[in-house]
């Protein structure tokens, strides 16, 4: 048992004369000695413990019920003290010395069954067993044949279209419109109607920003279409915003940036105009 | 092995010879157990397990995965297609670097002689173009894919965040190949997307220089977007890819059923 401070103990003491009404007597060591004395021979649970192996607590049970059965008091215990909190370790040996058959000796915790818990398992599992099926051949079957079709698409495309190749590039001669590459051409779209910073800088920048912050914003966990009409919504207006202005700067903008319809004009999408042609 | 003449036909020579050279310590060196390629590599559940968990596919997949994920329309396969582009464009991309100059005017002729002295050189430049239009398309469609199926929310909160940097990074490859031709759709289409660069705020005029190396457009930037193009750009979306599929699979793999 661990030292305990002399002026906890104390305070320990004190305590537990007021829970019990027994007024203390003195420290545990001071106490053991009469309780030896009026007891009979002693036993020294920790002694024994590390004797045998046992641990102290069993040693300690079947002890008092070993009393009980037999109708004798119970050993006074000797040593460092005894185990359980409850266990009067300076208790008067009064205490020790009543007899087992008026109820349960102290030290001794009496149980009642309350209810019976079906055996499982040990470790509590949180989620049903998924229906799983093997990466090969399965999955891997799948993504190579995705694989094979877009290898064909490409090749087939490349076969029959080449990409545009222009004169010499020429720091004298803009060609008009200029156009940036199309991923680019929602932005130049946005650059018709805001001031540069705004259109060039700020909007992609806090674009990107948006939604890198998506998962830390949206705080709805779950993934049912129906529980995030808001962010299937406002994702869709981003989509479909980013896909029209794409599509316009591409195909509805002809010289000087100037609004064209592609049916009366033709493209200015270089690109997109070698696969048509 | 012998036939009635107790001679050994040359079809039993033959299928000696095959099953000699699969008991090997070349072969077996070569092809971990579980393999089809090996002799003992039957097809049993086992097996199956191990031709993912004995390869180096499994820092990609694990041996299974939720019935659900292999259904063509939940994932439509974007996020692999993306990368099988992505090998693709190092491919087409190493094979062009044979041939290809980042000076002026040599990189412009280059371009041509890829349609005229290279075989397959028209063919091989054609597939990296369109290849990195489709890649941009893929990339962004997987991410829309992965929006709409909630996918982003935890444990893959920085999955989603590092699949926006690596639509950045796809971009950004994209861009800085656009100019190599050194023709005047590159010239000017570069022009008018590094312009925005110089409106950024405070800096626009130090972003705008590094950007182009220089006050304009001119040959030094083709060097300096060729390096990106071919080393930095790639070496920095590599690292990004691979955390990318490390944190798929340690975040529970393929997320879902809806």
């Amino acid at each position: 048992m661990a030292e305990l401070p002399e002026h906890l103990q104390k305070r320990a003491a004190e305590a537990r004369a007021k829970a019990t009404g027994v007024p203390a007597a003195a420290p545990a060591s001071a106490a053991a000695a009469p309780a030896v004395a009026a007891g009979g021979p002693g036993r020294d649970l920790d002694a024994e413990s590390s004797r045998y192996g046992v641990p102290k607590s069993l040693l300690e049970r079947a002890m008092y019920a070993r009393a009980r059965k037999d109708g004798v008091a119970v050993p006074v215990l000797v040593g460092a003290g005894v185990a359980s909190g409850q266990a009067p370790a300076a208790a008067p040996a009064a205490a020790a010395a009543t007899p087992a058959a008026s109820g349960p000796p102290p030290g001794v915790r009496t149980q009642r069954l309350l209810t019976v818990v079906k055996a499982g398992a040990i470790q509590g599992t949180t989620k049903e067993p998924a229906d799983k099926v093997n990466v090969w051949p399965h999955l891997l079957a799948i993504e190579f044949v995705a694989l094979l079709a877009m290898l064909a698409f490409l090749t087939l495309l490349s076969a029959f279209v080449d990409a545009p190749l222009l004169e010499f590039a020429n720091f004298n001669e803009q060609p008009n419109p200029s156009k940036a590459p199309w991923y680019f051409l929602g932005l130049q779209e946005l650059l018709a109607y805001f001031d540069p910073m705004v259109a060039g800088i700020l909007i992609p920048t806090f674009g990107m920003i948006a939604l890198a912050v998506v998962p830390y914003v949206d705080r709805n966990p779950s993934t049912r279409p129906t529980d995030r009409k808001l962010a299937i919504t406002i994702f869709t207006v981003f989509f479909v915003g980013a896909a029209v202005l794409t599509i316009f700067g591409s195909f509805f903008r002809g010289p000087g940036f100037n609004f064209t319809f592609p049916w009366r004009d033709g493209i200015f999408f270089d690109d997109l105009l070698t696969i048509l042609e | 092995m012998a036939d009635g003449n107790g001679r050994t036909s040359l079809k039993e020579a033959v299928s000696g010879l095959g099953d000699h050279l699969r008991g090997s310590q070349v072969w077996t060196s070569i092809f971990r157990p579980g393999s089809p390629m090996r002799a003992d590599g039957g097809d049993s559940p086992r097996n199956r397990a191990y031709v993912v968990m004995n390869n180096v596919l499994y820092h990609l997949h694990p041996v299974k995965v939720k019935r659900h994920g292999v259904k063509l329309s939940y994932t439509l396969c974007l996020g692999g297609l993306s990368f099988f582009l992505f090998i693709l464009l190092t491919i087409t991309g190493i094979f062009l670097m044979f041939y290809y100059r980042p000076t002026s005017p040599q990189a412009y002729f280059d371009i041509q002689a890829l349609a005229t002295d290279v075989a397959f050189g028209q063919l091989v430049r054609n597939m990296h173009r369109w290849g990195a239009h489709v890649m941009v398309l893929t990339v962004f469609l997987h991410m829309s894919r992965v929006f709409y199926h909630g996918a982003y929310k935890p444990p893959r909160e920085f999955n989603w965040v590092v699949g926006i940097i690596l639509l950045v990074l796809t971009l950004l490859l994209s861009f800085t190949g656009y100019l190599l031709p050194w023709d005047q759709l590159a010239l000017w289409a570069v022009t008018v997307g590094t312009n925005m660069g110089g409106y950024a705020p405070v800096f626009g005029g130090q972003v705008s220089f590094a950007l182009i190396g220089g006050v304009q457009i001119t040959a030094d930037t083709l060097l300096r977007w060729y390096t990106l193009h071919v080393l930095f750009l790639p070496f920095i979306i590599t690292i990004f890819m691979a955390v990318h599929f490390w944190r798929v699979r340690k975040d529970g793999g393929i997320s879902g059923p809806l």
